[in-house]
């Protein structure tokens, strides 16, 4: 019954993988098939796998993927165009086959009945394993723990990147930081932050600079490049409305003078908490 | 017991064609791990229908050499990707004719 | 047997009688005395080769300055050291019975491969010992002779140990006991020739003379030495002594096969009609080399060779008949070309082909012709290189000028040499009482006797040698002057003209050896004797007809050459026989036609065929591999997916293949 049930989904899960084109996608349904697979081991009377499928599949290398992921980017989307010819109609033409093929065989064979592993398990399924794992499979134990080992080392081997330059120093860094300016007008100072003088002060919403434009280089690369960042004249409309509040709240004042002066003599009310709440009440609105 | 081993099979397709027909290396790498484990469903069923551990013992062997490999690949994934700003398994085609 | 016998009446030739074998070699190898310095008779030429060759450039250089000037005497000394040699030695063996006049000397073993054992063997006969003394002697004179011909050749060193090394091989040909231990002489003459003519390496024309020497006594060298191996390969050895003796029992083709082979042999080193061309070109060599190798001995060597291996010759009608036709056409051709010749050399030369031939003409004859091609040969010997080194002399007065047209009325001017050459003249027309009256009267009288179209064409001959040489006497001693307007005609220094008159001397006296035939009777060791035939008519009559040839030829020069004006530039207009005989008959365009523009045209077809049959296939084969490998290549286009999908394929093939086993 746990089989019918889980089979379906399994499938689909897998086929999943195929189609989606997000890699974090294909980790969670990948992460499906893996816990069904789980279930289906407790059903074929393997208790200890599992447990391992669980712990070490399911929680330590689909985490690694989603580790890796998150290093080389989250956001890269497979493109559907396929760039080499005919590999596509080839796989699933030779894929469908060999699926064909395997199923036809298997169904072909009478598997007989089945022993079961009642007797095996007699006394408990892990200590059955270990004993047969502490004594026949001893070699073959101690050969992946060496693998284990090896891969361990070579990851770090890997992953390690020799620095070839020696470390720029802050001394350095100035030097090239003005050699910039010098020569590119690159902006000397530090960058403004995100939400500085705008309405929001999240950070996907751009600093805005004295003549009102927005500030790209104070948003985060990763938001431009998913498009979330809020433009400036998005928000014009929550800028307008915050300078009407504030012509209400003082009367006097010079609503284009406020942003100079709200520093200093600005009311302390006027926190950006406060700015918050009054645009939620605006869209609310 | 058929339809275990029938799983296995259609799961182990799966993973096949999704090799030959991505891109990304990680998720070429995921469909890997799925004909690993499609792979082991039939170790464990064979392990019940011949009433014996021995396939259980391979499966979890399996794993672990899964684990490694997948220590290894994905650090030489990191690596390409680092050089190559790009974690296409296509882009990396410069061994050729 | 029956269709050899036919053909040789057909020609009129005696079959060897049966049982009439020639004599056997069989040499006396413990002669001891002065027989056993035979060997030195060789060694002393060798080592003034090897002096002068060998370790003169490796001396330091004052040294060798002094070998450069004074290198020529050493040369010379041992020429003459070697004839000093050859005279005792021939004293001595006159003393001796003509039973014990064989002698043999086993130096040492040359070689031992299975059963042949070639030994460095010497056979010192009567024939031997005449031929010992004309090379050794006539040799020593030539080197006198060219120590004054080559005084400004700054090579002069290198051309006396040339001359040394071609007396040392001669030697050894004649001296030699096994047919093995001549061909090494053989083949070392031919070095001698080509490293000769060739001399004045600077002119193309003497490389080219060189190399086609070289190259046409190939031909003849395959000839002979296929007759070795064919002697080894019947008989099992190839000494004089043991293959005489065992010629008997040879069947008749072999015999042929070996007699022809023999004549090839010899018509390449002695410039017999078909490998007759190279012999005037040779002329390009120095006069002394012209005086000695190409005249009085190394084209003389195919003579030798006939007149040495009688003991096969009497058994093989057939190949005595070639040798008979051959030497008729050359005797003709060679008086032909002489007719037509300008140049006072080859004029000379062409005379030389027809003399050799009367001496291959008797030699072909059977034992009653030996002698006297032997005769023909000595008396040869000394007219003939009287008459080059006195054409050296001329050329020396007239600045090297060897055009007879250029000549005319050198009497005055060079009295010694035209007196001496007067000498060699009326020698070789055979005017009565000089050698070449005897030798040549005695051959033409053996050929009327055993076949008259053969004597009557050696008379023609006769008459037409008295022709040319009178023709050549006169365009270059009577006649008026045609000299060039530098050129001051004088006599040679003493050096040279002693030999001339030594050379003279012999060529009048050279009849002596006639005297009670007294050639024939020491010959006879070797050459074995036979009934003689008579002649159609008495002696003396075919002597008066002889002599009355002659007459018609020397007048027909003096009414056609003599008095005419000779124009300096050969006329052009001129009937189709002398333009022939000008193009030396047409032998080089013959040797063109028929062998150097085939081979060139096979080589040209073979070229083409390994350029574009074999070059093709094995081109077109690695194309086809390379295009089909670029084709393939791009199967390996560097997608990880697309190796993926192979490997699935073949996982797909496999799976296949074990379903088609299972379910079988």
């Amino acid at each position: 019954m746990t089989f019918w049930i889980l089979a379906p989904i399994m499938v689909a899960a897998a086929l999943g993988i195929l189609f989606v084109r997000k890699a974090v996608h294909a980790a969670l349904l990948l992460a499906v098939v893996m816990i069904s697979l789980a279930f289906l081991y407790a059903v074929l009377d393997a208790p200890f796998l599992f447990a391992v499928q669980i712990i070490v599949y399911t929680g330590a290398i689909l985490m690694l993927f989603l580790f890796v992921m998150m290093l080389i980017g989250v956001d890269a989307a497979d493109s559907v165009v396929e760039t080499i010819r005919g590999q596509r109609v080839m796989a699933v033409v030779l894929g469908l086959a060999f699926g064909t093929v395997l199923v036809l065989g298997i169904s072909q064979v009478t598997f007989g009945v089945v022993v079961g592993l009642d007797e095996a398990n007699a006394g408990g399924n892990v200590p059955a394993i270990a004993n047969i794992l502490f004594s026949r499979y001893v070699f073959a134990f101690e050969a992946t723990s060496a693998l284990l080992i090896t891969a361990a080392l070579g990851a770090m081997v890997l992953a390690h990147r020799e620095r070839l330059t020696p470390k720029a120093g802050q001394a350095e860094l100035a030097a090239q930081r003005m050699r910039d300016y010098a020569e590119h007008g690159k902006h000397l100072g530090p960058l403004p932050s995100p939400g500085v003088y705008a309405r929001h002060n999240a950070v996907d919403t751009p600093a805005l600079l004295p003549d009102g434009t927005a500030a790209e280089s104070s948003v985060s690369r990763v938001l431009a490049a998913r498009g979330t960042v809020r433009s400036a004249p998005a928000l014009a409309d929550d800028i307008d409305d915050v300078r009407r509040q504030l012509a209400g709240l003082e009367g006097h004042s010079d609503p284009a003078a406020m942003p100079e002066t709200s520093g200093k003599a600005g009311a302390p009310a006027s926190t950006e908490e406060d700015v918050d709440k009054h645009v939620d009440k605006d869209v609310d609105k | 017991m058929t339809q275990y081993i029938v799983l296995s099979a259609i799961l182990f397709t799966i993973g096949c064609v999704g090799v030959l027909t991505r891109r990304n290396a990680i998720v070429v790498f995921m469909c890997v791990e799925l004909m690993l484990n499609a792979c082991n469903l039939a170790f464990v069923a064979f392990a019940r229908q011949h009433g014996n551990l021995d396939g259980q013992i391979t499966a979890f062997f399996v794993m672990v050499v899964a684990a490694a490999e997948v220590v290894i690949g994905l650090a030489i994934i990191m690596t390409i990707f680092r050089t190559r700003r790009s974690a296409s398994v296509d882009d990396a085609s410069l061994l050729k004719y | 047997m029956n269709l050899l016998s036919h053909s040789a009446l057909l020609v009129g030739l005696p079959m060897a009688e049966e049982g009439a074998h020639a004599p056997v070699v069989a040499p006396d190898m413990g002669a001891g005395g002065v027989f056993d310095l035979l060997w030195l008779v060789i060694a002393l030429p060798v080592l003034g080769a090897v002096l002068l060759l060998g370790v003169a450039p490796f001396l330091p250089p004052s040294l060798r300055a002094t070998v450069d000037k004074h290198g020529h005497l050493l040369g010379t000394a041992m020429a003459a050291l070697s004839f000093v040699l050859s005279l005792v030695l021939f004293v001595t063996l006159l003393g001796r019975d003509a039973e014990e006049r064989q002698i043999g000397q086993q130096l040492w073993t040359w070689f031992e491969t299975g059963s042949l054992t070639v030994g460095m063997d010497l056979l010192y006969d009567p024939l031997a010992a005449l031929f010992l003394l004309l090379i050794t002697g006539v040799g020593s004179l030539i080197h006198v002779y060219a120590i004054g011909y080559m005084e400004h050749d700054p090579r002069r060193r290198r051309f006396f140990g040339y001359l040394n090394l071609f007396v040392a091989a001669m030697l050894t040909l004649v001296l030699s006991a096994n047919f093995v231990g001549l061909f090494l002489g053989w083949e070392g003459v031919g070095l001698a020739s080509y490293l000769l003519i060739g001399f004045w390496q600077h002119k193309p024309s003497a490389a080219a003379a060189a190399k086609k020497a070289f190259v046409i006594n190939r031909v003849g060298d395959i000839g002979l030495s296929l007759a070795i191996a064919l002697m080894f390969a019947t008989f099992g050895t190839t000494d004089f002594g043991a293959v005489s003796e065992l010629a008997g029992e040879a069947d008749q083709g072999t015999l042929n096969a070996l007699g022809l082979l023999l004549l090839l042999g010899a018509c390449g080193k002695s410039a017999q009609v078909p490998l007759q061309a190279w012999l005037l070109d040779a002329m390009e060599g120095p006069t002394p080399v012209s005086a000695l190798i190409h005249a009085a001995t190394m084209v003389t060597a195919g003579v030798y060779l006939v007149v040495r291996a009688n003991f096969i010759y009497e058994l093989t009608p057939v190949a005595q008949t070639a040798v008979v036709v051959v030497a008729t056409v050359t005797l003709l051709w060679g008086a032909i070309l002489g007719c037509a010749k300008d140049d006072i050399k080859k004029a000379l030369a062409g005379s030389t082909m027809s003399q050799i031939g009367y001496m291959m003409l008797a030699a072909g004859l059977g034992p009653a012709g030996y002698p006297y091609a032997i005769f023909h040969l000595l008396t040869h010997g000394f007219f003939k290189a009287n008459m080059f080194l006195g054409a050296g002399s001329v050329m020396h007065g007239m600045n090297d000028d060897v055009d007879m047209r250029h000549y005319g009325a050198l009497r005055k001017a060079m009295p010694v040499t035209f007196l001496t050459f007067a000498m060699g003249y009326l020698a070789i027309i055979g005017f009565p009482g000089f050698s070449g009256f005897w030798s040549k009267d005695r051959i033409i009288e053996t050929a009327l006797a055993e076949n008259l179209l053969v004597g009557i064409l050696a008379l023609l001959g006769a008459g037409i040698t008295a022709f040319y040489m009178t023709r050549l006497m006169l365009m270059t001693f009577f006649t008026s002057k045609r000299w060039e307007e530098d050129v001051h005609p004088h006599e040679s220094p003493r050096v040279m003209t002693v030999p001339l008159i030594v050379l003279a001397a012999l060529s009048v006296l050279g009849g002596v050896l006639l005297l009670g035939d007294w050639i024939k009777t020491w010959l006879e060791p070797v050459t074995g004797t036979v009934e003689h035939h008579e002649p159609p008519l008495p002696a003396i009559v075919i002597t008066l007809i002889i002599t009355a040839v002659v007459a018609i030829g020397v007048a027909a020069a003096w009414f056609l050459v003599g008095r005419r004006e000779i124009p300096r530039e050969a006329p052009r207009d001129v009937s189709f026989a002398t333009r022939a005989a000008r193009a030396d008959l047409y032998g080089d365009a013959i040797n063109d036609a028929v062998v150097v523009r085939p081979g060139a045209g096979l080589v040209g077809g073979l070229t083409a065929f390994d350029r574009h049959g074999v070059d093709g296939a094995v081109e077109g084969g690695s194309l086809a591999v390379g295009g089909l490998s670029s084709t393939l290549r791009r199967v390996q286009n560097g997608f990880v997916r697309s190796y993926a999908l192979s490997l699935l394929g073949g996982a797909l093939l496999v799976v296949l293949a074990l379903l088609a086993v299972n379910l079988r």
